[in-house]
């Protein structure tokens, strides 16, 4: 095995981090928001497995096990919701989903 | 049988409860069965344990449970039952229950019946706690819990806007005197470290000489309290408005029992006075140059509560006047004889003014004589006990002790003595204007129905009880009784007498035996053979009189000195100044507020923009740092 | 190794570019999917091939597969396309690419910051792996059961078809 930077594989995870945090602020389409969010979750998960590579310890990826968990979750319940919402309002737009008064 | 002392106040305290929750839904009867009974259970108890007291007279102690425990302050609510305490607690109950049935008739027709019982039965069972208690927290508790009744009292028909005005006097200027003795309780509790009495009382010699400047001060803010709760001079301005409640209110809170409380703190706490002369000179003095003041106030008034009035602040100035000469004894006595013909007195003025549609003027009165033969007798002994004749009444006996000692007293006084004799003589003179002009002469109104027994009966037993408990105790030349001051002797120290004066005692007597009837002399000469004479001098000397009417005018001074400034300060800063800051905070977070109610758009990305500033923001910081 | 690792990275980031400025939702995802199969490489690579292997079948597999279920079953048609293209100008990236940049810059910077260590990436395979799981984390694994089964409830009963509930305010703006 050669060896791997670790400055490069944490950078990768940061600008995968940034992509997805771009995606977030510029899509309205809400499932494109999703997916966004599913980068960002990615990248943190990346960051994890490089840290647990460092120092040659299972608990990185423990870690990133437990990320993807809470992913699934997240992306099962968020389109369930993205759903209702297309369902309630005709639209994906979240910005249409900002009344909660009335 | 002492174990049942916690009843005594227990059944008035329930009496008010019953009448405060479900009073307006009573009948009038079971009201009066609640109200009066209660106070009547709390009679026969105290008779009982006045037995018990009398055949092992110890002082007992009923420790009920812990009030509170903040550190070493642990005031417990607690009782303790010596001489001092059985008196104050006969004369409470006893005068208190006849007080009650009398009102049952006296409020028949009132709207508030239930609620004036309510109130009565609360004061009968804060006033017990006063005496009873046995650290000064819980004394302070039943303190302003009769401060409280009184206010409620006097504004008892509260439709009308004076009565409330006076209501408010009452307890706004007794407020100061109690402010007084709180900072003095402060102080014994600093000092001690406890408010337990007796313990006070064990611990102030060892730790005070005599003249200390802490028990001066501590003596000074007692005697603060007490001026205002027994309306004394320069606190003596409210009890004559205080008239404004119902006169069976008058005769219980205002002449009986409540204005006595100032009396039973300083003989309660007699120690620490005794350990500041100067604190006890002052209650003298104070005592002296109230019971002249009210005197003179007394001679002019045309109410007749007001004269009353007067007269009970004269009286009490009596008090306070032997309390002042160490005779603690003899104040007591005339606590005593002077709630029963007081009392007697007040009911009587209250009955006679009922009958005759709530007329005050007694010069619009005159001879009722006649017409109510029965309130004449009792309110003759009433006013021949005030006026302190001669060897029939009880008046006389209480009242000759104090001349007495005040003069041959080792701390009494030829100023003070003389003061006294001379307040006498006008007590006489004012108490039999007032029943020349009400009884004697023309008749200037018609008596509108007889009044019943249940307003009849307390008076006459007030007039046997004004009379015969004179006898407990007579002087040397006459009989020579100590019933009373040897049941107090265990509490309260007597009084000795300069040795050179002994001999003279026959002599006062005989002095003071002809001021009070020369003053009757006096009044009936000036209001039943020359009644025109009382206006001629009125005309020859119309500032002072107006003067002596108007109570010496301290009610304009304390409105010219304190009231009108606080209500012009009042009135300026309307708008409170230091409010401006407190309005500023409220208007700097009212914008911070919308502020952030205006991020909150509901617009997601705006979120997740924050959020990337808040973490950029934490990084630079983190970076920075 | 070394040239793998920045190859699938390149790879990686090229394509998560592609992801965030599609305008057609498929498309999208499908460069999604690449992004997945590149960082699943990168894994690989840094020793962790059982982590590999999920990334492939729950981020690009499952994960994915979901969100294509839900466009399939929303029956979007040409117009999205135009309304995202509508929505995606190019005004709207200059604020949050500045705040992203910014933050990159700090990131990177602490990262170059610290001591640069070239490392061995050791193997870890799955069995080191789950050992450790159910071992000293057991506690959460039974964590993530539990948010699992919250999560299939939560979407059990936020994805039932209700019959339509438009909100009052929201009913008298259509109007």
């Amino acid at each position: 095995m050669e060896t791997v930077p670790v400055e490069s594989g944490l950078l990768l995870a940061g600008v995968l981090f940034m992509l997805g945090l771009i995606s977030v602020l510029i899509r309205r389409n809400i499932i494109f928001m999703l997916i966004s969010v599913e980068i960002m979750l990615n990248a943190a998960g990346l960051a994890f497995i490089v840290a647990g590579s460092r120092w040659a310890q299972a608990d990185g990826q423990v870690m990133f096990i437990f990320i993807l968990t809470m992913a699934a979750a997240e992306v099962s319940v968020g389109l369930a919701l993205i759903l209702q919402i297309y369902h309630q309002l005709k639209t994906l737009d979240g910005d249409m989903a900002s009344k909660m008064k009335g | 049988m002492k174990e049942l002392l916690w009843l005594i106040p227990a059944w008035p305290l329930a009496g008010a409860l019953i009448l405060i929750l479900g009073g307006h839904r009573m009948s009038r009867t079971l009201a009066t069965l609640v109200g009066a009974g209660s106070v009547g259970l709390s009679a026969l108890i105290t008779l009982l344990i006045g037995f018990a007291f009398l055949s092992a007279p110890e002082p007992f102690d009923q420790h009920l449970w812990t009030w509170m425990a903040i550190g070493n302050f642990q005031p417990s609510f607690a009782f303790h039952l010596d001489a001092l305490s059985m008196i104050f607690l006969f004369v409470i109950t006893f005068v208190g229950f006849l007080i009650h049935i009398y009102s049952s008739e006296f409020m028949a027709g009132d709207e508030g019946f239930a609620r004036f019982f309510a109130y009565l039965n609360l004061f009968v069972c804060s006033m017990l706690i006063l005496v009873l208690a046995d650290n000064l927290l819980l004394l302070y508790l039943g303190w302003e819990g009769v401060g409280l009744c009184s206010y409620l009292l006097i504004g008892f028909w509260y439709q009308e806007e004076k009565n409330g005005y006076a209501a408010r006097k009452a307890f706004i200027v007794t407020r100061v005197g109690d402010t007084a003795m709180a900072i003095g309780l402060f102080i014994l509790f600093q000092t001690f470290g406890t408010l337990h009495i007796q313990s006070l009382l064990q611990q102030a010699p060892q730790a005070w000489s005599v003249g200390d400047q802490t028990a001066l001060l501590v003596g000074f803010l007692l005697l603060g309290g007490a001026v205002g709760k027994s309306a004394q001079l320069p606190l003596q301005t409210w009890l004559p408005d205080a008239m404004a409640g119902p006169s069976p209110v008058s005769a219980l809170i205002h002449a009986a029992t409540m204005v006595t409380a100032g009396v039973y703190l300083i003989a309660r706490t007699h120690v620490i006075f005794e350990l500041a002369p100067q604190a006890q000179l002052a209650v003298g003095i104070v005592g002296a140059v109230t019971l002249l003041l009210a005197g003179f106030s007394a001679l002019t008034q045309n109410d007749l509560k007001r004269v009353l009035a007067y007269s009970t602040i004269s009286q009490i100035g009596y008090m306070f006047l032997a309390l002042g000469v160490g005779a603690w004894s003899a104040a007591i006595f005339h606590f005593m004889i002077h709630a029963f013909f007081k009392a007697l007195l007040f009911l009587g003025a209250g009955a006679i003014i009922l009958v005759l549609h709530h007329e005050h003027d007694m010069f619009k009165m005159g001879g009722l004589r006649h017409k109510l033969p029965v309130i004449y007798g009792t309110f003759l002994i009433g006013a021949a006990s005030l006026a302190a004749i001669p060897l029939v009444t009880g008046g006389f006996y209480s009242k000759d002790q104090i001349l007495w000692l005040a003069w041959a007293g080792e701390r009494g006084n030829v100023l003070l003595y003389l003061a006294a004799l001379f307040g006498a003589f006008i007590t006489s003179v004012y108490t039999f204007r007032m029943v020349f002009v009400t009884f004697f002469g023309a008749e200037h109104s018609h008596v509108s129905h007889p009044v019943g027994k249940a307003m009849l009966t307390p008076l006459v037993v007030l007039a046997v009880l004004s009379t015969l408990a004179g006898f407990l105790e007579l002087p040397h030349t006459l009989g020579h009784v100590t019933i009373f001051s040897d049941f107090l002797s265990p509490v309260l120290p007597a009084v000795n007498v300069r040795p050179d004066a002994e001999s003279m005692e026959l002599l006062f007597q005989v002095i003071a035996a002809v001021v009070a009837l020369s003053g009757v002399g006096l009044a009936y000469y000036l209001y039943v053979l020359k009644p025109d004479l009382p206006s001629k001098i009125k005309e020859e000397i119309p500032g002072l009189h107006h003067l002596w009417f108007v109570g010496w005018g301290f009610d304009a001074l304390y409105d010219t000195l304190l009231v009108r400034p606080f209500v012009y300060i009042a009135k300026v800063n309307k708008h409170d100044v230091l409010d401006k800051f407190y309005t500023g905070l409220v208007t700097v977070a009212e914008f911070f507020h919308r502020a952030l109610a205006y991020t909150q758009s509901g617009m997601m990305r705006w979120y997740v923009m924050g959020i990337v500033i808040g973490a950029i923001l934490m990084l630079t910081i983190g970076l920075i740092l | 190794m070394h040239l793998t690792f920045y190859v699938a990275s390149a790879i990686a980031v090229l394509s998560t570019i592609m992801v965030i400025t599609r305008y057609n939702l498929i498309h999208a995802l499908l460069y999604l999917v690449v992004s997945f199969l590149a960082i699943s490489i990168v894994f690989f690579v840094l020793g962790a091939p059982f982590v590999a292997a999920l990334e492939i079948i729950v981020y690009a597999g499952a994960i994915v597969v979901l969100i294509i279920f839900v466009i399939m079953m929303l029956n979007l048609k040409a117009e999205a396309v135009e309304q995202e293209r509508e929505w995606l100008t190019r005004k709207i990236f200059i604020g949050p690419a500045l705040l992203s940049v910014v933050l990159l810059a700090e990131l990177a910077y602490m990262i170059l910051q610290s001591r640069t260590t070239d490392f061995n990436a050791p193997m870890l395979d799955a069995k080191a792996v789950g050992l450790s799981l159910y071992g000293p984390y057991v506690i959460g694994v039974e964590l993530s059961g539990i948010l699992l089964m919250a999560g299939i409830v939560g979407a059990y009963h936020l994805g039932r078809q209700k019959k339509k509930v438009v909100h009052r305010f929201l009913e008298s703006t259509e109007e």
